[in-house]
């Protein structure tokens, strides 16, 4: 298990590929999360399949 | 306070197995390697339509069934059909697929629907033991001869038209434009059953509601469909081309364009129409989403479940004027979505369901009935994408939580209390909350329920223009009966 | 994952590398988010698409985890995505996506 400073890091400074869907958890939620640790989207995309 | 009255619902399904090839994803599939295999793959899963017809859903939807009964049934539905179930209903009907071809050429005055004659006298044959009466659709069924159908259904650019049994084309749908691709055969095949689909729904709403087509001032039709040339892709106004179909002479209309969240905007309209006595009726018309025949057919195929998404569905909803007995819509009660909210289920569900609440003074625990994303988890379930009812009615529990309303071990209880198993085909906008008006109103007359809720979504993110979703809501309320008025004075 | 969709994750992925990269998933229950979580880390499990047989290894993660919810901002956390701990079957989701990454990714 990862100690918590390797946790920081996860997210950190990284290149995220974001895949939401409507009904769950959408891409712009999870965006505004990750710029709190300063990931980057790549790609972000939010499915809908209804 | 006096608000619009629900005046009348009606509720189709058109059962076209034949038509789910030219959905978005069959098509597409088909037209690649290998489509040979899995045109016969998809060919050999599709559904009789009695299967069609005895699919307790589809029952549901029609409304001889009420939602909360599918609970006691034993699931897969399909393996389970309802024994003597009737095409017909008290809202609309489910039609076989040789009725809908007649009436997909009667929609078309252009002439890029072709039958063939034996197969459109049939069908009009078939249209003239319906109940309702048929006439003016019947007139415009007319037919070519075999070699002139199959002469035009190998055409290229035309899409042919086909009937369980008859191994070559029963017609086609021609090209309307040699470069226009917005004209293509395919498009025009969509509007057309969209157009199609609508018009059987009004057709049923005003017969079995004795209502004079001449009452009917506006017409807002709430599907999906892009109807439009080159110049205009999406200019619209099917609403009109249907009320012509169904002879509203009085009537105009325009398409209210919001994704899956059409319906609900165009209901908020239709009563704002009517409270502010711009207008005394206006029609509500949503017809179905060829393009989403066999969305999810990869699925069924590999988890061994027939294509259940072979129906085009069609609802249609009147709005009037206050006449002192029907449902009324709360127009004080409507909830949005707003740009400036962010995109949080939490943010979404705040602005579709808390705010509006609040405003008319319910909690949530004070709905008796709430309609979301009604789609068939039949449906959905198969290619992972779950229970969507279930899961926006957990959405709606969990805001009662936060609100203090339930304790979290409650939220199964409000969701059995407050919801009803999903049953609305996965047709897009037909699914947003609107397949539960009939039900709810059912349920308001009958004194079951006193209040019952509408939130609806709509995906406008697929369109790229944005990367927001959308939402709209109101309430509904039973009213209060001359009796117990009486009794209470 | 829709076919289209892989192939536009394998365009992106040939435009940026996997160096550095971390996919977050928002799936809302456990099938979709395991048959996600394969496709990124050893391809796509249904052998039909771009990503069939391509082995990304990408970390993967979801948004629901207790990794994203530990690093991530506890407010805006809790306005965008808490409220889907309630509503979704967290335990099972976090649990199928968890094995996948352990599995597959460079991280495991």
């Amino acid at each position: 298990m990862p100690n918590g400073k390797e946790v920081k890091k996860m997210l950190q400074g990284k290149k995220a590929i974001i895949i939401g869907e409507r009904d769950g958890v959408a891409s712009p939620a999870i965006e505004a999360c990750l710029k709190t640790v300063d990931a980057t989207p790549i790609y972000s995309l939010t499915q809908c399949y209804v | 306070m006096s608000f619009p009255v629900i005046a009348a619902t009606s509720y189709v399904l058109c059962h076209t197995p034949q038509l789910v090839r030219y959905g978005s994803k069959p098509a597409r599939e088909i037209g690649k390697e290998g489509g040979d295999d899995v045109a016969a793959r998809l060919d050999a899963a599709l559904r009789p339509f009695e299967d069609a017809v005895g699919y307790p859903p589809n029952q549901v939807f029609i409304g001889n069934t009420a939602p909360g009964c599918l609970r006691g049934m034993e699931r897969p539905w399909w393996k389970h059909p309802i024994a003597a179930a009737s095409r017909f209903s008290e809202w609309g009907e489910i039609m076989p697929e040789l009725e809908f071809l007649g009436l997909l050429k009667a929609a078309d005055q252009f002439n890029v629907v072709q039958l063939r004659a034996d197969l459109a006298e049939a069908s009009s044959a078939a249209l003239g033991e319906h109940p309702l009466p048929l006439d003016l659709e019947r007139e415009r069924i007319t037919g070519i001869s075999p070699d002139e159908c199959q002469r035009l259904a190998t055409a290229p650019g035309s899409l042919p038209l086909f009937l369980a049994g008859d191994p070559v084309p029963v017609g086609c749908v021609l090209i309307g434009h040699d470069e226009d691709t917005n004209l293509v055969a395919h498009i025009l095949l969509e509007n057309l059953a969209t157009k199609a689909s609508g018009a059987l729904a009004v057709r049923h709403l005003i017969e079995r509601n004795g209502i004079d087509p001449a009452s009917i001032s506006y017409v807002l039709n709430c599907g999906e469909e892009a109807v439009g040339d080159r110049y205009q892709r999406g200019g619209g106004s099917l609403s009109k081309a249907i009320a012509e179909q169904v002879g509203l002479l009085n009537a105009s209309g325009s398409d209210t364009k919001a994704f899956c969240c059409a319906p609900v905007h165009s209901l908020v309209q239709a009563a704002a129409l009517v409270q502010a006595k711009v207008f005394e009726s206006v029609l509500v018309v949503g017809g179905g989403s060829l393009a989403k025949l066999g969305m999810k057919f990869r699925s069924h195929l590999d988890k061994e479940t027939p294509i259940l998404e072979d129906v085009l569905a069609g609802l249609a909803i009147l709005i009037s004027a206050d006449d002192g007995r029907g449902p009324q819509i709360r127009l004080d009660s409507i909830g949005r979505h707003r740009v400036g909210s962010g995109s949080s289920q939490q943010a979404i569900l705040q602005d579709l369901v808390r705010d509006p609440l609040r405003r008319i003074g319910w909690r949530l625990t004070d709905v008796d009935l709430y309609a979301t994303e009604m789609h068939n988890p039949e449906v959905t379930e198969p290619s992972g994408s779950g229970d969507v009812p279930d899961r926006n009615y957990r959405m709606i529990a969990s805001l009662a939580v936060i609100d203090g309303d339930i304790a979290r071990d409650q939220i199964g209880a409000f969701v059995e209390e407050r919801g009803v198993p999903g049953f609305s085909p996965t047709q897009g906008h037909i699914a947003a909350a609107v397949p539960m008006l009939g039900h709810a109103i059912r349920d308001l007359e009958a004194g079951r329920a006193q209040r019952a809720f509408f939130l609806a979504k709509g995906s406008l993110f697929l369109g790229k223009m944005t990367n927001m979703s959308d939402g709209m809501s109101f309430a509904i309320e039973r009213r209060p009966s001359k009796t117990t008025d009486a009794n209470n004075a | 994952m829709d076919l289209e969709d892989q192939g536009l994750l394998k365009r992106v992925i040939d435009e940026n590398g996997t160096d550095n990269v971390v996919v977050i998933l928002g799936s809302p229950d456990e099938e979709s988010a395991r048959v996600y979580a394969e496709t990124v880390t050893s391809g796509d499990p249904s052998w039909a698409g771009p990503l069939a047989g391509v082995s990304l290894r990408l970390p993967v993660y979801h948004i629901l985890e207790k990794e994203m919810r530990d690093e991530i901002d506890p407010a805006i956390y809790e306005e965008h995505v808490a409220m889907m701990e309630m509503v979704l079957d967290t335990e099972e989701i976090t649990r199928a996506v968890r094995e996948v990454r352990e599995k597959g990714s460079d991280l495991g």
